[in-house]
Formats: structure tokens, sequence, C-alpha cells
């Protein structure tokens, strides 16, 4: 039985294709879909062929073969794209998994994004923003998108309402019955708590 | 297989991501200096009327909105 398996996994490999990535597709279609062209020359030979979806689309920008310099970074909100392929050096985005540095060249990365500080690096500026939640994608050809639902300048929160929030979810916390009002605690704590070492830190 | 992530708390509470995501987004709205709290404020007020169909006919809408009511 096993040698039969052993024997179908070497015919595998050798003789059927492997599907391409998304990645290695052609994204070049400036010339339109052919077989919509043909279908529609064949039947209206005097009239031009409309343009289709994927003629109005920007190809995705290649990977490049050398390490690019910088990073491709589009951050980007709800209601708003506060940066928009803006080069820079280094972003520093607060992932679940703890605080993440991104740099040109970085393996390509989903991350989910917990309440804290992104810091864009270009040069000797250092912009900091505190963000509610969101992920970032890094791509291969070194762009990386950071999506959030609200991103904030350090210098518009206001350390009171973040000390008044910490106690009063803290109190919560204690005095919370259900699993929705602990986990809503919770939350409301690790906010806080994120808001004031952004502040302080 | 069984799956063996770890479940974030709100997770197992019963809470939708989206759900955490908006109270985290709400919560860090409240935090905010005048006027900029204000601004964030008013930008995610919501106006909108739901219309629940019974055998295809629809029920009575309900309104549900932010903005006071005249």
């Amino acid at each position: 039985m096993f040698r039969q398996a052993a024997s179908r996994l070497l015919t595998r490999s050798t003789t059927t294709l492997r599907r391409l990535y998304s990645t290695e597709v052609a994204t070049d279609a400036s010339s339109g879909d052919a077989a919509f062209v043909e279908a529609w020359k064949k039947v209206a030979p005097n009239i031009d062929p409309p343009k289709t979806p994927i003629q109005f689309m920007e190809p995705r920008p290649p990977t490049p073969s050398t390490l690019p310099s910088k990073l491709t970074v589009n951050f980007v909100l709800p209601y708003a794209a506060e940066l928009s392929k803006a080069e820079v050096d280094m972003v520093i985005v607060p992932a679940t998994t703890g605080q993440m540095g991104i740099l040109p060249g970085h393996v390509p990365t989903i991350a989910e994004l917990k309440p804290g500080l992104l810091s864009v690096h270009e040069g000797n500026d250092v912009k900091k923003y505190f963000i509610s939640s969101g992920f970032a994608f890094v791509h291969s050809n070194s762009y990386a998108d950071i999506l959030a639902v609200e991103a904030v300048p350090l210098d518009r929160i206001d350390p009171a309402q973040v000390q008044k929030g910490l106690s009063e979810f803290t109190q919560k916390l204690n005095s919370a019955s259900t699993d929705l009002d602990k986990a809503e605690a919770q939350i409301g704590v690790d906010v806080h708590s994120a808001l004031n070492s952004a502040l302080t830190g | 297989m069984a799956s063996t992530a770890a479940v974030p708390f709100w997770r197992s509470a019963g809470m939708t991501y989206i759900t955490y995501s908006n109270i985290c987004a709400n919560l860090v709205r409240n935090c905010l200096k005048e006027p900029y709290k204000s601004e964030a404020i008013s930008r995610e007020k919501v106006h909108f009327s739901v219309t629940k169909w019974a055998d295809g006919k629809p029920q009575k809408p309900t309104i549900r909105s932010d903005s006071p009511e005249e």
C-alpha cells in the first residue's frame, strides 16, 4: 500500500504542471481580453471593442530583482489615506505578536494589529500614530499596506480622558459577570493601557 | 485535523472581529481632544432605515439614527 503511494507521488510531481501563483500570472492587460476582442470583431467588425475593467486597472508593481532601498507604504483609514505610496526607510507596526519592524525586502507577511503605536521612520524624522486596530500586509515588492480603523497623531490624545477610561474599565473588569461583559471590560483596559504607554513611552 | 491556534479572548466570549475593532475605535475616539473628538464623532454618525420582509411583503421600516430626531 505504501509502495503504491510512493510511486504515485513520484509520477504526480514529474508529470502534472504546478498552477501559477497570482504574482506570477502576466498582469499586462493593455491589449484587452483576447477572446472577447475576437468574438467582438466577428459580430461588429467596424466598431472598436469597448474597454474591459482589467484594462483600467494599474498592473501590480513588479518585484525588483535587487533589494530596493525604500519601503513604499500605503497607510489608509476608512475615511482618508494618511500615506499613499510614501517612500520610507522603516515602519514599526503594533502587531498582536509584538512590535514588528518592516524594512525594505521584508518577507511577505499578513499581520493583525492590536491597539498601539505605529511609527514611520524616514531619514531622521519619526512620525508616530496611535492605531486602534487593523491589519498590515507586506508584499514581496516591498510595498506595505497598513489598514487601520482609527489612527491619531499622539498630540491629539487627551491624557485625562485616558486615565479616567483606564480606572473606569479596571473597575468594570472587577465587577463584570457575563463573559461578554468581561471581554468588553478587558478590551477597554487593553486600549486604555496601550494609550497610556503610547503617551508616556 | 483540529486547529490548535490560540483563540483571542473576545472570540471565545462570542464577539466577532468587527465588533472588537469597532469597540476599540470608539474607545480611542472618546479619548481625543476637542475639536478632533467632535469631528471624529460626527464623522461616524449613521442614519438608516431597516425594513424586514415576510411572505414577500415589507413590514414596517424602523429608522436607526445617531442624529437627534427633529
